[in-house]
């Protein structure tokens, strides 16, 4: 363990690095040189002068948002000095290697598709089909080309089983004598809270705390909730309108106004609109137009069959493809896979490299809610590379970290052995294991299956908290909403069926309950 | 990690069992690895990497010192030093951990043996160890710091200019913006007005003022 000085410096050196890499670097130079001009700035007290500057003009607050927002979300933690890097991405060495046979696997996959059915990896569209694309750029939902011989890689039950065998070669597993008997299916023993322990960290979620989706309903008579939600709101008002993104954060804990929303989240993300990342959205939408990736096809595919089939989203299905197609072929994607042990695949046409992070069935749905907040492609893309890059990409890979979907998987099992033990062994003896039911919701965070409002006002206290855990509880919350019933059933299609319609539910009055009352 | 590490031998790891280690099914729940020097060393770090054990504690043997027949006594450096949070879960189970010197109770000088002593009290893993043990000497010039070299490029320290009686490169520069802002207003408003001596009917004295 280094000491707190020595962790402050390399914090300080890590945040240095990432600003320089940053937009705001580029602003905060820009702004430096032009104050030079300035008759207050004198030579003999340069460094000063032009730091109160940046103070009184504002700047300094640019950066401390930033700082916040490298500190608060995501920033890894200093490793050990000895430890190689693939240690500090993924500590340990069964789940490194379970994650690599993974992807060989959809690798493998992948090029026998490829073989199958003679359409190659990537290609360069010919120019005719390029001016084509351009024309039909808008409407590519129009577009039915014969998706029939493709199928998706993989869907998430596949991805249950790789994590039901997961297991450590170091753990004893012989019946009856482990310190905690797992019966449920997974093997591994990760660290992950109970609810006295989730009280602590959720305070803001308690009873006593006003929440946006239960004390903003209309037929609630004026009085002291609805005076609340008016000081919440003209709160999240101001830290729009302040820009402080740590603000916004601490905030969405307690939900979003629906008008302020789309602002906070960006500000939460720091995910700009700035021409730059219009530029950036216009280079990838370029990069489409030329090359043809195999990935497309899978891409079109999965929209068909999930976004376009669901009520609430298919008139979004031009902006999905708009986004995913454009996120398959996003390099910058790439340095977040430094705190990943993941490796993307990657294919090269004539030495170049098109990094395609391979969809699932389900892959759109992270970007479908999105699509009720942001009207424009380029700001909804950055939005969503941000929220992959944060959130999501940790849902379909296999790791050790709180927010993945080991630890989810593993929380969301106790937390029902813990609370409803008669519900879960009974589950267990009809053969429906309650992970079996739980995995779909909790590997697309939900999406698809609450309504819309409902699932925002989760993903809010997502990127409140910045944390997935509250994934896993909600699902919890829902088996226990539904007990009654699921006592009553034998067999794990009536168990599937009892759950099988979640659009009714409200998400917080569950979560309020399950964790306090 | 300040230099290099000091050459060592690390002995195989006994356990402490009652009864005999073959036969017996109960898992051992304590290990002991001792790590030998071939000369007296100061220490500044040890560093390892964990596999699974829950709890350290390092004892070294120290040669006493001005003792001329080379007494040595066994001081305890560390005690339960923990390295998972909770011993039945994963969290710092395959960590890299290092303990320096000023984490220790006792000053690790002139040791010629450590003892590592692991403890692992749940029964849920079937091996623990420690492993990659590297200690590391104590570096005089940065005694006074534990900062490790690789960081000391990221804060560097100006050092003061030897000015050998000049005067002060900033001081100066500041005058001579002044003195150039000057020139340049002056060139900017030149005027083809001769600038004539100013005397009054061709003396300079000056009992007599002008108003002209």
């Amino acid at each position: 363990m280094m000491d707190e000085g020595t962790e402050l410096s390399v914090t300080i050196a890590q945040i240095v690095q990432r600003l320089k890499g940053a937009h705001l670097h580029s602003q905060l130079e820009k702004q430096a040189r032009e104050c030079l001009h300035r008759p207050e700035i004198k030579l003999e007290s340069l460094k000063e002068d032009v730091r109160n500057f940046l103070r009184v003009s504002g700047t300094q607050d640019w950066v401390y948002s930033f700082m916040c927002v490298c500190v608060v979300c995501s920033l890894p933690p200093p490793g050990h000095p000895a430890a190689p890097p693939e240690h500090t991405k993924e500590p340990l060495a069964y789940m490194r290697k379970a994650q690599a046979s993974w992807e060989k696997r959809i690798l493998k996959s992948l090029n026998s598709m490829c073989t199958e059915l003679g359409v190659p990896l990537a290609r360069k569209r010919p120019i005719p089909e390029q001016k084509e694309l351009t024309n039909k750029w808008n409407e590519m939902g129009t577009d039915e080309p014969d998706l029939s011989k493709f199928r998706p890689v993989y869907a998430p039950k596949d991805f249950l089983e790789v994590l039901i065998s997961l297991k450590n070669p170091n753990h004893d597993c012989r019946e009856g004598l482990t310190a905690r008997s797992h019966w449920g299916l997974i093997q591994i023993s990760l660290n992950v809270r109970a609810i006295p322990q989730m009280r602590e960290a959720y305070p803001e979620l308690s009873l006593t705390c006003c929440q946006l989706g239960i004390d903003d309903h209309a037929h609630i008579p004026p009085g002291i909730e609805s005076f609340s939600v008016c000081v919440c709101v003209c709160v999240c008002v101001l830290v729009v309108s302040e820009q402080d993104s740590a603000a916004a954060q601490q905030y969405s804990r307690q939900g979003c106004p629906t008008g302020l929303r789309a602002q906070l989240w960006a500000l939460i993300l720091n995910a700009t609109n700035e021409p730059e990342d219009i530029m950036h959205y216009e280079q990838l939408k370029a990069a489409v137009i030329h090359h043809d990736l195999l990935v497309d096809n899978l891409i079109y595919k999965d929209v068909k069959l999930t976004a376009s089939n669901d009520d609430y989203y298919f008139v979004f299905e031009d902006f999905l493809y708009q986004v995913l197609l454009c996120f398959s072929r996003d390099t910058a994607v790439l340095e977040h896979f430094s705190y990943n042990s993941a490796t993307p695949p990657k294919s090269y046409i004539q030495g170049k490299t098109f990094m395609s992070v391979v969809p699932f069935h389900g892959f759109s749905m992270y970007v479908a809610p999105l699509c009720f907040l942001y009207n424009e492609p380029s700001k909804l893309y950055s939005v969503f590379r941000e929220m992959y890059v944060r959130y999501f990409f940790r849902l379909h890979s296999i790791s050790s970290s709180p927010s993945g979907i080991v630890s989810l998987c593993l929380q969301f099992e106790r937390l029902l052995q813990s609370h409803l033990p008669q519900l879960f062994y009974h589950l267990q003896k009809i053969g429906a294991q309650p992970l079996r039911i739980a995995f779909k919701w909790m590997v697309r965070a939900f999406s698809g299956y609450l309504s819309t409002d409902q699932l925002l006002l989760l993903w809010d206290r997502v990127l409140g908290y910045d944390s997935l855990e509250i994934v896993a509880v909600l699902a919890a919350a829902v088996f226990a909403f539904r007990a009654e019933n699921l006592m009553e059933v034998t067999s794990l299609a009536s168990a599937e069926a009892v759950l099988a319609d979640l659009s009714t539910l409200k998400v917080m009055p569950l979560l309020q309950i399950f964790l306090f009352a | 990690m300040t230099g290099n590490p000091v050459d060592c031998t690390v002995k195989s790891t006994v356990a402490l069992q009652i009864g005999d280690v073959v036969s017996d099914s109960f898992r051992p729940g304590v290990y002991i690895t001792d790590v030998v020097f071939g000369e007296p060393v100061n220490i500044q770090e040890i560093s390892f990497k964990n596999s699974y054990t829950a709890f350290l504690t390092v004892r070294v043997l120290r040669k006493e010192a001005g003792s001329e027949d080379g007494s040595t006594k066994w001081v305890t450096c560390v005690r339960n030093h923990c390295l998972m949070a909770n011993p039945h879960t994963e969290e710092g189970s395959q960590d890299y951990f290092s303990i320096y010197r000023q984490q220790m109770l006792t000053q690790p000088d002139n040791v010629t043996t450590v003892r590592l002593i692991q403890r692992q009290p749940s029964s849920v893993w079937l091996n623990f160890n420690i492993e990659e043990i590297k200690i590391y000497p104590l570096v005089h010039e940065d005694s006074e710091r534990d900062v490790p070299s690789w960081l000391s490029t990221i804060t560097p320290v100006e050092e003061p200019l030897d000015l050998n009686g000049l005067p002060d490169p900033d001081e100066v520069s500041s005058s001579i913006q002044q003195m150039w802002a000057l020139t340049e207003i002056m060139q900017s408003s030149q005027t083809s007005a001769s600038i004539g001596r100013f005397d009054v009917d061709g003396s300079y004295d000056i009992n007599l003022l002008s108003y002209t």
